[in-house]
């Protein structure tokens, strides 16, 4: 097999325990330095009044600029991340970020520009979010959109708001909001911030909706329903455009939890399947990185009939192509401190330009294909409970492993990191018994992918060799059980950490 | 276009070929023909990356205000950003990393967000810190939520001196939690608290920003004293930056704090990505809003950390989870770790001391100006508002014909209070005493 950009292994560095800021701290050194002013030197007492001054500065490290950067430089020597290797994770599509994306990000005339300078003095800015607006309307087939929300369960709350203005708008009070069983966890957590009561559809023997639940679940006290598609299966919601009519017979809105979105890229729109609102999470789709969990951006696209009540304000080109700022006549009001991430924002509308029309597709097309390839060649290898064409995703399940050799999702993941390979999001969708969640996503080669097959196989071929040799550890598969022996830390003792809470190196009992 | 897609045409057919089709459109032959975009997506199509750069670059250049000295605040601070911050919050492994739900290979950024818990509890002076939020505005409506949840009461009292802003996303929010937000005004720049009144609804907390939104330092003392009476929480945003030369939010009896985190090493960026803080008693702690890292070992005994008392998460608890945050802005925790690092005691408290007093010089430069006078009498540490005899946005547009960015309009969220078309200006270690001179004459020169 040819090479293809696989990790080599898993960081072989970082394997010391690597010490807090506070031990490496010693009293009397620092790192600071400020620059010549030539401000007058009043003391601290003729500033602040002694009400308010603390008498002694806030104990918190002093260490040297060289301790300082040691330190963080090996703590990146125990972090996987994209840069490393694959992130087969579903759900959570983590793609490679391009470089020239955090170039632009560092561009002085946008890293630069303080978000309450007023709109003359940040027209490029607000040029920027108009254009990216309107590509996110392009690729969504909706009219408007809003960029403030900060991730995309910010973006979904945001969405929820929107559909109780509209609703509130025609003295129409309804209570209920619907979420099929295999939603991401958000939804239901937004639909109750949102003031909403959360019913929840099953899933069909396919995988899909089920369409005479959700039917029968419909009436006017619905206010709308939650989904995504491709659904958290992985699967394509074919009976779409019935749900959309059934919901919207009743006065309900279609919410799209834009998650998957990179999956249909230019294939199809939300807007044509039906929805009124869309969010995106822009880190999934439009490569801008993750940061270890964040930041993110979750812009919401709306329906012509939702354009009034979205937050504000909004950038808007008037008239005499002057760039201003706007509020909406009916907008549910602001929902960031500013304008949104706007440094992410910028970062994904740089995805977007070097890729166009026609690399978005080939984005949905290789991330489709990778799916189903993989899927295809693990299907003897382990349970594959809706063998269905994947989307960009799809769930696998060693519940058939498990019950012949005691080996877990969890253990699978965990074997997988002593592989190189990140692991794949693991019990999640709740539906799926130990559910194994994989997206190879589109920037991983053919051989990426096949290393990861292999490995996966390797890992069941081992468990079901060593059952059946029978283990004196009394675990039917020790080298999954073990697992992982080749990271940092091992299997990392969570029950223990929420059982005797240490959130703080203050906390921690004296040794 | 570029070419993040390393498939060659040769692997394409394979791939297709164990699969059994014909081409890439049949992997889509499960959306309905009816759905099928035709003609593709509406965008140009895609540039090279010296073209991409080109663009952003040409958009940059349009933003006039990158380029002005900086005396604009209200919640985002032009402080320097040292070299070794930068290089370290850019490393990749930070940067491109995912959210650690697999602690064996994220140790990385779960020690560091320990390490920004630790720092954060000491600045703030509070048991518990997350590992952030969005911003400022989302750690206000959190707060409230946590406050709504634990008193079981709908009415919160915030002070018109929290950011209006943050302000305004309150309000948004609300909407669908149905807590009831009281704006409490400003005497004499700071929170005038009134007592709960007889047979009157109590509130669930009190909302107090100190230094406030007007650089005004809040008494936290009277405030907890109101709110001991209604038997309501204390909340107090604070600024990371002010906590150098500040008595901390908890040892005058905060039970959440708040606040911004931006000064600590990240960009202006147009407001965002942010940092939002989040601190709370250790008795709270179970109702905390977001991600929390705590300290365990490995199989081995080894020193581990690891995201904990998951229950609380949307993930686990879906529609019983304490909030609906999922991803955070993890990265800017990371560098505020960092930045306090580099910082160090001596250095946070000295940072504290030149905002303070580079702010004093430009206040007395400023009111010695005839036609400027003060909008508030309390004192101020890191900002602080004038009222000018010409518009504050008129004075803002002159200055920029000069080189300055003049400060911020104080606008909506201010109407019909004596602060209403006040000019909110700010001082960082960055600004000299050249640049405020400068900039007193030029501001002489507007007000004129």
């Amino acid at each position: 097999m040819a090479g293809g950009g696989r990790a080599s292994s898993a960081p072989v560095l970082g394997r010391d325990h690597e010490p807090t800021l506070f031990e490496l701290s010693r009293p009397g050194r620092r790192s600071a330095s400020f620059r010549s002013t030539g401000i007058p030197e009043w003391g601290a007492e003729e500033l602040v009044g002694e009400e308010h001054l603390r008498p002694e500065a806030v104990d918190t490290v002093e260490v040297s600029e060289r301790d300082l950067v040691a330190h963080f430089t090996r703590l990146t020597h125990r972090q996987y991340s994209v840069d490393v290797g694959a992130y087969p994770l579903g759900s959570c599509t983590m793609k490679y970020n391009p470089k020239v994306c955090d170039e632009v990000a560092a561009l002085p005339g946008l890293a630069r520009v303080h978000p309450g300078a007023p709109a003359a003095l940040s027209q490029g800015w607000l040029e920027l979010l108009v254009e990216l607006e309107s590509a996110l309307c392009a690729i969504t087939g909706m009219a408007a959109a809003t960029l403030q929300p900060a991730a995309g369960a910010a973006g979904e709350l945001t969405g929820l708001l929107l559909m109780r203005a509209w609703h509130a708008a025609a003295g129409d009070e309804r209570r209920r909001v619907i979420i099929p069983d295999s939603a991401h966890g958000t939804n239901p957590a937004s639909v109750t911030l949102g003031g909403y009561d959360v019913t929840t559809v099953p899933s069909d023997d396919r995988g899909c909706v089920d369409l005479a639940a959700l039917r029968a679940a419909l009436d006017t006290d619905v206010a709308g329903i939650m989904l995504t598609n491709p659904n958290t299966l992985g699967l394509f919601e074919e009976d779409i455009v019935e749900i959309a009519a059934a919901v919207h017979r009743v006065g309900g809105l279609l919410y799209y939890d834009g998650a998957n979105l990179n999956a249909i890229l230019g294939v199809t729109r939300p807007g044509d399947m039906g929805f009124d609102i869309v969010h995106m999470n822009l880190h999934k789709t439009f490569a801008t990185p993750h940061g270890g969990g964040g930041p993110g951006a979750g812009p919401v696209a709306v329906a012509e009939r939702l354009v009034p009540f979205l937050p504000g304000p909004r950038p808007m080109r008037r008239g005499d192509g002057v760039l201003d700022w706007e509020e909406p006549p009916r907008s549910i009001g602001r929902i960031h401190s500013w304008h949104g991430n706007a440094l992410v924002l910028a970062r994904a509308y740089a995805y977007i330009l070097a890729n166009g029309s026609d690399g978005l597709r080939r984005v949905a097309d290789a991330a489709v294909l990778n799916a189903n390839w993989l899927r295809r060649r693990l299907s003897s290898s382990y349970d594959i409970p809706f063998d269905r064409p994947s989307m960009h995703e799809f769930v696998a399940s060693t519940a058939t492993l498990k019950r012949r050799t005691g080996v877990r999702a969890l253990d699978v993941a965990k074997r997988l990191l002593e592989e190189g390979f990140h692991a794949p999001t693991v019990y999640f969708p709740l539906i799926v018994d130990e559910a194994l969640m994989i997206e190879p996503t589109e920037t991983e080669s053919l051989q990426t992918v096949e290393a990861l097959a292999e490995a996966l196989e390797r890992i069941a071929a081992e468990a079901l060799e060593e059952a059946a040799s029978g283990s004196d550890l009394g675990v039917g598969s020790p080298s999954a059980a073990l697992a992982p022996r080749t990271t940092p830390v091992g299997r990392v003792d969570e029950a223990r950490a929420a059982r005797q809470l240490v959130p703080t190196w203050d906390a921690r009992p004296a040794d | 276009m570029a070419g993040y897609v390393p498939h060659t045409d040769e692997e394409l057919e394979e791939m297709l070929g164990f699969l059994g089709l014909e081409g890439l459109d049949e992997l889509f032959s499960v959306v309905p023909p009816a759905l099928r975009l035709a003609g593709g997506l509406d965008l140009p199509t895609g540039l090279s990356e010296a073209d991409v750069l080109d663009r952003l670059q040409q958009l940059g250049g349009r933003n006039r205000g990158a380029e002005l000295v900086c005396f604009a605040g209200a919640g985002a601070y032009d402080h320097d950003i040292p070299a070794a911050t930068r290089a370290l919050a850019g490393r990749s492994e930070f940067v491109t990393s995912y959210t650690p739900y697999q602690p064996e290979v994220a140790q990385g950024v779960l020690q560091a967000l320990f390490e920004f818990q630790t720092l954060l509890g000491r600045i703030t002076g509070m048991e518990i810190s997350n590992a952030s939020l969005y911003d400022g505005a989302s750690a206000c409506v959190e707060a409230v939520n946590l406050a709504g949840a634990q008193t079981g009461r709908n009415r919160m009292w915030v002070s018109q001196g929290v950011h209006p802003h943050w302000r305004q996303v309150m309000r948004t929010f609300a909407a669908g939690t149905g807590h009831e937000i009281v704006e409490v005004p400003l005497v004499d720049g700071v929170t005038a608290w009134p007592e709960v009144a007889s047979g009157a609804e109590a509130p669930a907390a009190l909302l107090a920003q100190s230094p406030n939104f007007l650089g005004c330092l809040e008494s936290l003392p009277d405030a907890r004293r109101v709110a001991d009476a209604a038997g309501a929480l204390l909340l107090v945003a604070a600024d990371p930056v002010a906590s150098g030369l500040l008595r901390t939010p908890g040892e005058q009896g905060a039970d959440v704090v708040v606040g911004e985190g931006q000064p600590l090493g990240t960009a202006l960026g147009f407001g965002g990505p942010y940092l939002g803080l989040f601190s709370c008693r250790s008795s709270l702690v179970r109702r905390l809003p977001g991600r929390l890292v705590g300290e365990t070992v490995d199989g081995g005994g080894r020193r581990a950390y690891v995201t904990t008392l998951r229950a609380r998460e949307q993930d686990i608890r879906r529609e019983k989870a304490s909030s609906n945050v999922c991803t955070n802005q993890t990265l800017m925790a990371v560098t505020a770790a960092i930045q306090l690092g580099w910082l160090g005691t001596s250095g946070l408290r000295e940072l504290a001391l030149r905002c303070a007093r580079g702010t004093r010089y430009c206040r007395e430069a400023l009111l010695g100006i005839d036609g400027v006078t003060p909008a508030a009498p309390a004192p101020t540490l890191r900002e602080f508002a004038v009222r000018t005899s010409v518009p504050a946005a008129t004075v803002v547009d002159r200055l920029a014909d000069e080189g300055f960015l003049a400060g911020v309009a104080v606008g909506p969220g201010y109407e019909a209070t004596p602060y209403e078309d006040c000019l909110l200006v700010a001082v960082t270690e960055r600004r000299t005493r050249a640049e405020i001179d400068a900039y007193a004459a030029a501001f002489e020169k507007a007000v004129r």
